[in-house]
């Protein structure tokens, strides 16, 4: 077990050294840092010094030693494009790709859950079929596709719901929430349901296998046989078995809800860490995608980290297996 | 019962049937003929590979030849003559006259460049990669298997996303609209390699150890022939399978990468840049713009797909 977690624990090390190493050559290799900082008119003697100061002139692992240690101090110089600090965009962004995430990931989770529990328990309903039909129609639409049919139908035919923007935010301290207002609320739905809806089929279509499974257990219907409602068996066995494998993979598409953020931010103009990113690679604004690049890279490698960590608390099995098979 | 029919009858006639009679007797061609959707999303796959591939010689319009562009034909509604010129367009026309057709037929012409070449090139890749990795084994192997890993953590369309942003900070700005075609299908190519690599690992691991390769390393082939003439051809099967999905795949992520504004230059609009052009057009009620390149991109798109999914099922003998 320890030796696992350390295994685990030095493969994402090497994961994010690689990753600062690939976002510090775009550094130092794009471009020259020096030109431009300093523009046309700047003298010799001044490149050098800045190029002195900036420890230009030092080897390259002393360098991406220096890289390093300021990306973990949370420094990622000036953005070329914007002239801010990367780090306080990123962070004065943040907020509003979180509250999406987090609001398209309990929309994917809660709905998934439930319309995989309806369509496991009545399999032969005739809404269970049209909803399997519908997911896998869902499953095939791109996730930008998704985004531009919504805004189509309920922003510009039904005229229900804004198309772009967070609506009218609240400042709690650094915080910028969205959910405290109606129109916040109102722009926030589709976004939502975009990012959110590939993950709720995926959801649901794992709750549906894992019920149908076990609910052809034996203790299953040996719970029936003693009597107990429906109720209790559906509810208190049968769920109650499948969630552990339903919660690792939610929480593994956690990242991907991160990453396909990209896409939606960009449909509905949401001014969140991801089209920022977006806007970073078309003018090629080199800060900014390297912090991104590490950014994305550390939630990615956290998320599975603890995915990993959680199996073997959560599911003893595999610890036996696992301990069986390996020593 | 009707294979066996047919055998006897090619053994009592003294002419051996061609090869081409040999193709459409096989068990694929038996499994894809008697499948309705493998038949409608071939069908639906090769008419528009087809239009795209022909797309100078049967599109009505050059929509990229602003000499042949009539403005007053602008906004011009599907299936009806235009107001003031009275010339029919099939599809209708953008704000610049462009015929809509025209445009989706260059632009699943480019979609379909690019998915092909990006499915080519990771196939190339990963199946090298895992042909290497599976038969020399030892630290080769764990090397390529842990970046396999790794990179199958992350979705693939950020990896594309990633390598292109990463691609087009190294190139000099001078070349970076020429060569963005290029970067686009190395980008998605290398996103998309892990899938052939981990397959045909497994499956070389397998053949290695099987007599006719043994024989072949005791006559003193070179090992790089082994992989090559008898390795390779009995690997190639998922190979194919994993290919049309990924074509489909491939499809998709071009199209997101252009509508995201960081694909095919604007000059030469694929499929998601006209979905992206048709976007902005939704409000002012111009629908047409939009909802002819969505659906050809999802006919492309499902078609191909459904064809990877039935030649998964007709080649894995399991399900058979």
């Amino acid at each position: 077990m320890l030796a696992y977690i350390l295994r685990r624990l030095l493969q994402s090390v090497v994961v994010m050294m690689v990753v600062a190493l690939v976002s510090f050559s775009l550094f130092r290799f794009v471009g020259d840092p020096v030109s431009t900082m300093l523009g046309q008119e700047a003298t010799v003697a001044d490149r050098e010094a800045l190029r002195e100061r900036l420890g230009l002139n030092d080897p390259f692992v002393v360098q991406f030693a220096d890289f390093v240690t300021r990306a973990v101090q949370g420094d990622f110089g000036i953005s070329y494009r914007l002239q801010q600090p990367v780090t306080d965009l990123i962070l004065s962004r943040l907020p509003a790709t979180l509250e999406l995430a987090a609001i398209s990931g309990i929309f994917a989770f809660v709905l998934g859950l439930g319309l995989g529990v309806y369509t496991a328990l009545k399999r032969r309903g005739w809404l269970s079929n049209a909803i399997m039909t519908a997911s896998l129609i869902g499953v095939s639409l791109p996730t930008f596709l998704i985004g531009v049919l919504l805004i189509w139908i309920f922003a510009v035919e039904l005229q229900w719901l804004p198309s772009f923007g967070r609506g009218e935010v609240v400042d709690l301290g650094w915080w910028r929430t969205g959910l405290l207002t109606p129109s916040g609320r109102a722009s926030l739905v589709l976004p939502a349901v975009t990012l959110g809806l590939y993950q709720m089929t995926l959801i649901m279509r794992l709750v549906r296998a894992e019920m149908l499974e076990v609910l052809r257990a034996d203790y299953i219907k040996f719970a029936r046989a003693r009597g107990l409602s429906d109720r209790a068996v559906n509810f208190g066995h049968a769920l109650k078995n499948t969630l552990v494998p339903v919660i690792t993979i939610t929480g593994l598409q956690l990242g991907s809800i991160i990453a396909f953020a990209i896409i939606t931010e960009t449909v509905f103009q949401w001014p969140g860490v991801g089209a920022l990113f977006i806007n970073s690679v078309q003018f090629v604004d080199v800060p900014v995608m390297a912090a991104y690049l590490v950014l994305i890279a550390l939630v990615f490698v956290v998320i599975n980290l603890i995915v990993d960590l959680l199996y073997y608390v959560v599911d003893p099995r595999l610890r036996a297996d696992r301990g069986a098979a390996g020593h | 019962m009707a294979r066996t029919d047919h055998e006897t009858a090619a053994a009592s006639t003294p002419r051996p049937p061609g090869r081409l009679y040999r193709a459409w007797d096989s068990d694929l061609a038996h499994a894809f003929r008697t499948s309705p959707v493998a038949l409608v999303a071939g069908i639906v796959a090769v008419v528009i590979i087809l239009a795209a591939a022909l797309a100078p010689w049967i599109a009505p319009h050059d929509p990229f030849d602003p000499g042949s562009l009539v403005l007053m034909d602008g906004f011009t509604p599907p299936m009806t003559e235009n107001e003031f010129t009275g010339n029919f367009y099939l599809l209708g026309t953008d704000d610049q006259g462009r015929d809509v057709f025209s445009a989706i037929l260059y632009g699943a012409r480019l979609s379909l460049f690019v998915g092909f070449s990006a499915v080519l090139f990771a196939m190339v890749l990963g199946v090298t990669l895992g042909l290497i990795a599976g038969y020399r084994g030892g630290w080769v192997d764990s090397l390529l298997m842990r970046i396999a890993d790794v990179q199958l953590t992350f979705p693939s369309i950020l990896i594309a996303l990633l390598i292109f942003g990463v691609a087009r900070g190294f190139i000099p700005p001078g070349y970076r609209e020429a060569m963005a075609i290029w970067v686009l299908i190395v980008a998605i190519g290398l996103s998309d390699w892990v899938q052939y690599a981990r397959v045909v690992r497994g499956a070389t691991m397998v053949e290695k150890s099987k007599e006719y390769v043994q024989a072949a390393r005791v006559i003193g082939a070179h090992p790089a022939k082994i992989l090559a003439r008898h390795i390779l051809p009995n690997v190639m099967g998922p190979v194919l399978v994993i290919g049309t999905i990924g074509l489909a795949l491939a499809i998709i992520a071009e199209a997101t990468l252009s509508f995201l504004g960081v694909g095919v230059p604007p000059t030469q609009p694929s499929l998601g840049t006209l979905i992206r052009i048709g976007q902005g057009f939704l409000f002012s009620g111009e629908w047409w713009i939009l909802l002819f390149p969505a659906l050809a991109l999802l006919a492309l798109a499902l078609s191909v797909n459904l064809l990877g999914d039935w030649l998964r099922d007709a080649l894995n003998p399991r399900l058979r």
